[in-house]
Parts: C-alpha cells; structure tokens; sequence
C-alpha cells in the first residue's frame, strides 16, 4: 500500500514536471503575443500619422517667386482699374524676366510658372495703393502648384515629366538669382477651396466647420442635459423608462450614415429646408451626438450622491430647485466633458453630411447657417479625390489642422474631468 | 426673525415646476422622436422602392447595376437591382476587418490587464484610444493612398494581381480603426472577472497563461462576443472608408484582392449629388439603408442582450 502510494506520487511529480518547461514555453509564448499586438497596433497607429506628417507638413510652406513688376500706365487706365487686364501685366513681367523667350509656346510654358492667382494679387495691390501705377516693384507672387512640387522634390527634375528642358533651365536660373523662395503659406488659411491648389485654403471649411457645430452645440448641449435630468432625476423606474433607455443605447450604435438618410428624408424632404447648409448639418450631428451626450450626463448625475439631494429637500426646497440649485452645477463638468467629447465626435463625422448635400465645390466662405457649406472632413474627403500631387498634399495638411483642432478639444476634455473630479 | 422664503410663497411653485418638468420630458423624447424618423423615413421610402422592384429580386438578385437610363424607352432602364453582390461585399470587408481587429484587440486587452504594470497600462491605454478618435476620413485617405498602392507594390512583387481597391486594403484598415473598439469592451470585461477564479487557478498549479485560457477567457466570453458583436455592426455601418478606398462596381466574388462594393459605398454613390426622388436608383439607396438600420439593429440588440445577462452573473 505505502509502495504504491510512494511509486504515484513520485509519477505525478515526474509528470508535472516534465511538461514544465513545454508549459513555460507556451507561457513566454503567449506573453510575447501580447507584445506583438501591442506593438502592431501602436505600429500603426505611428505609420499613420508619419505618413500625414510627412505628406503634409510641407504645404503649410509655398513656393513664391519674385518678378519685377512694372506697372504699366498703358495697360492699367486710371478710370477703369477695376476690369484692367492685369493678366497682361503679369506676362510683361514674366517676358521681363527673360527677355530671349521668343514663340508663342516658349512664352506660355514660362507664363505657366506663376499662378494664375498672382494676377489678383496685383490687381489688389493697385487698386490699394495708385502710386504704384508707372513705377517698377519687386514682388514676392506665390508660383504654380507644378512649381511647387518641383522645389518640394516631388516632382522628378528631367525633361520628360511635367517641366519641359526650357522650363527646367529657368527654374535654375531664378534659383541661381534667388528669386524662388519658400515662405509661411498663409493662402491656406485664408482662401475657400479653389480649382488650383495653390490657391486653394481650408477657410471656407474650416468656417462651415464652425457654424455647424455651432448649431449641434446650440442644440445638442441643452437637449442632452434636459433628457439626461429627466430619465435620472424624474422618471420613475419602469417599462417606460426600459424602454427610453434601450432607444439611446441603440441610437448611440445606429451606423451614421443613417442619421444622413434620416436628414434627408425629414429635414429637406419633408421640412423643405436647403440642401448643403450649416442648419441642416447641424441638426442631423445634433441628432447623432445627442446619445453620446445623454450617456455622459447621465452618469455626472448619478455621481452627485444623494445626501446632497435630501438636504436640499430638507430645507424645502422643491425637486425642480433640488436638480438646478445643486445637483446641476455639481454635475455640469461631467456634463462639459461629455458634450466635448460628443462634439469632437461631430467634428469628425463624415458620412451624415455627404447625404444632405454638404459635399459641393464652394469657393465662397460661408456666412450664414443656410447659406451652402462644406465642413474641413468633406473638404479632405473631397480633395482627397483630385488628382494633382499638390492636392494630396493639401489633404494631408487638413487632415493634420483637423488633428489638432481634436486633440486640443479632448485635451480640454481630460483637463476638465481632472480640475473638477470630486472624490465624494 | 425668520421668514419662511417670502418670495416663493409669492410664485405659485406648481405650475412652473411642471412646465419644467414637461420640457424635460420633452429632451428626452427626442430620442425617441430621432428613432420613430430614422424608421419613418427610411421605410417609406424602401416601400416606394418594394413597389417599383419586388423584394424578392432585390434581396436574392445576383446583379447589382442600378444605373438610370437617358431615356425612358431604353432597354434594361430600371437598372438591376439584386443586392446580394453588395451583401456579400459588405461581409467580406466586415470579415477581413474582424480577422485583423479581433486577434490584436483580444491580446492588447489581455496583456494590459493580466500583464502590463500600472505604469505600462497607463501610457498605452491612451494611446490605443487614439486609434478610435481619429475621423474616418482620414482612416479612408490614408487606405486609399498609403495602403493601397503599398499592398498593390508587394502584390506585384509577389506575383499577385492586386486591385487599387481591393477589399483587403479597406478590410485592413477598418480592422485597424476597431482594434481599440474590441480592445476596450475586452477590458472592461476581463477586470469584471472576479479575481478568486484566477486565485483558484493559480492554487491548483496553472501558469498564468493557461488561467487566461482556460478560466479567464471562458468567463468573460459572452463580454467579448457582444463586443465583437458591436463591432461588426460597426464595420457593417462604417461609409468613408470604404467609400474612399474600397470599389464601386458589384462583383461576385471571393477573392479578396480583387474590388467590391459595400451597402454604405452604394448609398453614398447613389444619393450624392443631384436626383429625383421617384426614381428606382434613389429610392434603392433608402432600402439599402433599411437593410443597414436592421442588421446593426439586430446585432446592437443581441449584443446589449447578451452584456445584460452577463453582468448579472457576478453582480
């Protein structure tokens, strides 16, 4: 019997350890797939952004080229500046610069170098300033998209791409002259979208971003709290609120693109009111980012403990005073926090807005909330779909300017949880 | 002297109180009013379009082409409108996405809760979330330029014939974006797991990673299967995406190098830019869109279904 008893002992022990090192194995073997799941994702995660980096930092500069401008007197009539051709006035220049460029081909290949927003650019300058009329001027005039990819080195230096061998020879002589320079590229702030990209910017957008988030913000902010403050603090435990509270949960997970449908089909279809506008924008993230808000809200409610509440009513106040006078300004930061991060949910929403219209090229910046817009998502997106390289460029620099805007509106977010966290 | 607050007594407290609370109630129906729309307006317009195609052909018709015709009298001007191309395309993405999604999101999960120091877990978590807050559209830009002519690049150093979009270009990446989706609902459901089954198992002689497998992993399953549940109605829903880099033309196909549309690509192209309203090619975005609402409906109800049931477990 002891035999016996000694002999399984001593086999269960052999046993187990010789699958000891098989089971460390496996041990150290799970361990590093963990690693390596980690380590892909975050690898992605850096790819991504190195990749916009890369690709977009570069078109926050632009190529400007410097052209001695003689203003013309013959060519800008003081009683009619406003419809002088200041095309003209620019190719003089352009010709001035190279005086040997003879055919009309050569001369519209070297035209070609400068954009055709600088005309603008003088006409502004005339008509700010009559002096200039008669003098020659040194101006800095932004060059073509092509121009700029080339100084970028995006675009291969050989004859057999976009620059022919005349047009490459040119662009070393203005180097050797200095008269190519990369500064701040201040259009892209401050223009709407444009057929050229180096006279596109992100202003339009970026202003239909504003308005209609403002529009979400205006009615989101209040109608979460009210439906938060209602389900938590007024309605009684039932079906009804079962019900209430499986409807948000499920909008919180109701693909966007049906919000889009549902804009479509009540707001401009049945409401009739116009298509691409801040409004309608506004109203259909409203909608979407209204579960996201309530959710948040709700739990800032619970979080006030209810000692708070039965002092209040102890005091007499009335429950609708309870919730406003204390329960409400305790639990408003958690609030905050929850409609900022709602709304940078907003600010990166997409496919809502392609369904009602807000999808159009608009070179005006928009002004009014029914006025057609676009908002900084749809202008990448579009873009995005435009073939010239100084397009992708452009993109990749919304993408980092939208970047940014999000993570200063979650910083905040965080901050605000951390300034007012209460511990109770 | 005491006053019992003079000025109330003057403002007949009842009246305002229930207005306010009305108003209240008002906030809060809007939730329901947004889902009574979302089915009001979709339905109606799927019926309109059940009408014109009959529902049998729309759900088991295998060619999907709903161009419109320029003239009334041409011939096939209704378009083709048998939506099991879309279908299949739609889960063929889905499925990619959750083949790379699931794996990485489960083991982060894992390895921060079971492995990671507080510290590590701290820094890492975050940067996890990251990958969830960024937009899709840049997800899409990034698919459709980055992605998509790398994997085309190694494809054609490998031999393979692989389309500009592909499903396993937009697969890949939606994967990507939900990685901290699963992530996070992995988590969560992993620390709910009462520390005295790992205890238990310790105590019997398992390593730390047969715990996992074998106690850990089984107790949160239901979690993580509504988890992934979730994710899979949001790969279904997910538009930019696959908008921006997955195809636009249906084909019937298995193979993932090649290109396929989706039930979101589809509504997309169909509704943007300008159109009539009684035209079979709208109207087919809306059925499209009814379609969408059900399934992720369905999977979102299965999903908060099975998370209910579990919490009660252990509460």
């Amino acid at each position: 019997m002891t035999e016996k008893k000694k002999y399984n002992l001593h086999s269960v022990t052999d046993r187990v350890h010789s699958g000891l090192s098989r089971r460390y194995r496996a041990e150290k073997c799970f361990r590093r797939f963990g690693v390596c799941a980690i380590g892909l994702s975050l690898f992605f995660l850096v790819i991504l952004f190195a990749d916009i980096m890369h690709k977009g930092l570069p078109a926050f500069l632009q190529t400007q080229i410097k052209l001695a401008v003689f203003f013309d007197p013959e060519l800008l009539p003081l009683e009619n500046l406003e419809t002088a051709d200041f095309n003209a006035l620019l190719k003089s220049s352009c010709r001035a610069l190279f005086p040997g460029v003879k055919g009309r081909r050569s001369k519209k290949s070297l035209y070609k170098l400068v954009s055709d927003g600088a005309a603008y650019e003088l006409r502004k300058q005339v008509l700010r300033n009559h002096k200039l009329i008669g003098t020659t001027q040194d101006l800095w005039l932004i060059a073509d998209d092509e121009l700029d990819m080339l100084m970028k080195g995006n675009i291969a230096r050989n004859p057999t791409g976009r620059f022919n061998q005349q047009q490459l020879y040119w662009i070393e002589k203005l180097e050797q002259d200095g008269r190519l320079r990369r500064r701040f590229n201040l259009t892209f702030f401050t223009s709407g979208d444009s057929r050229d990209p180096e006279l596109s910017g992100i202003l339009g957008a970026l202003s239909g971003t504003v308005l209609t988030l403002l529009i979400t913000l205006m009615f989101s902010f209040p109608i979460g709290i009210g439906a938060a403050i209602y389900l938590e603090e007024f309605l009684k435990k039932g079906r009804f609120s079962d019900f209430l509270e499986v409807n948000i949960n499920n909008l919180a997970a109701v693909p966007s693109i049906i919000f889009g449908l549902l804009g479509l089909g009540i707001f401009i279809n049945f409401f009739g009111l116009p298509r691409s506008a801040p409004l309608v924008g506004g109203l259909v993230l409203t909608l979407m980012t209204l579960p996201t808000i309530i959710i948040s809200s709700r739990a800032a409610i619970k979080a006030v403990p209810p000692s708070i509440r039965e002092a209040a009513l102890g005091l007499g106040a009335s429950p609708v005073q309870v919730v406003f006078h204390h329960v409400l300004p305790l639990a408003l930061p958690g609030m905050l926090t929850g409609t900022i991060i709602g709304m940078a949910r907003a600010l990166g929403e997409t496919a809502p807005l392609l369904m009602i219209g807000m999808v159009a090229f608009i070179v005006d910046i928009p002004k009014s909330f029914n006025s057609a817009a676009t908002v900084l998502p749809v202008q990448i997106y579009l873009w995005a779909d435009s073939p010239e390289r100084a397009f992708t460029e452009r993109t990749s620099a919304a993408i980092i300017v939208l970047l940014v805007f999000l993570v200063l509106m979650n910083a905040s977010a965080v901050y605000l949880r951390r300034k007012f966290e209460r511990r109770w | 002297m005491m006053t019992f607050c003079g000025s109330g007594i003057k403002v007949p407290r009842k009246p305002v109180e229930k207005v306010i609370r009305c108003l209240l109630a008002a906030c809060a129906f809007v939730a329901v009013l947004t889902t009574v729309g979302i089915v009001l307006s979709v339905v109606f317009e799927a019926l309109h379009f059940f009408h014109k195609v009959p529902l049998s052909d729309f759900v088991l018709g295998l060619k999907w082409s709903p161009q419109t015709a320029i003239r009334v009298d041409q011939v096939g001007s209704s378009g083709a409108f048998g939506a099991v191309p879309v279908f299949a395309g739609t889960l063929m993405i889905a499925m990619i996405a959750m083949l790379v999604s699931v794996p990485l999101g489960l083991m982060s999960a894992i390895f921060l809760s079971e492995y990671a120091t507080r510290r590590f877990r701290a820094v890492v978590k975050p940067l996890l979330e990251i990958l969830a807050g960024i937009p899709t559209v840049v997800y899409g830009f990034f698919a459709a330029l980055t992605v998509a002519p790398m994997l085309r690049g190694l494809g054609r150093f490998l031999g393979l014939d692989i389309a500009s979009e592909s499903a396993l270009v937009a697969g890949l990446v939606m994967g990507v974006m939900i990685i901290p989706f699963i992530s996070s609902i992995a988590d969560d459901v992993i620390n709910a797991v009462p520390q005295s089954l790992r205890e238990g198992s310790y105590g019997l002689g398992a390593t730390h990673s047969e715990t996992i497998r074998k106690v850990v992993l089984p107790a949160a399953l239901p979690g993580i299967v509504s988890g992934i549940l979730l994710a899979v109605s949001r790969a279904v829903g997910e538009t930019m995406i696959v908008v921006m880099a997955a195809g636009l033309s249906a084909n019937l196909t298995a193979n993932p190098l090649e290109a396929v549309t989706t039930v979101t690509v589809q509504i997309v192209t169909l509704l943007v830019g300008d159109q009539e309203f009684d035209s079979a090619k709208t109207l087919a975005a809306f059925a499209l869109g009814l379609l969408l609402f059900i399934v992720t409906l369905i999977l979102n109800i299965v999903a908060l279904q099975i998370v209910k049931k579990y919490r009660e477990q252990y509460d």
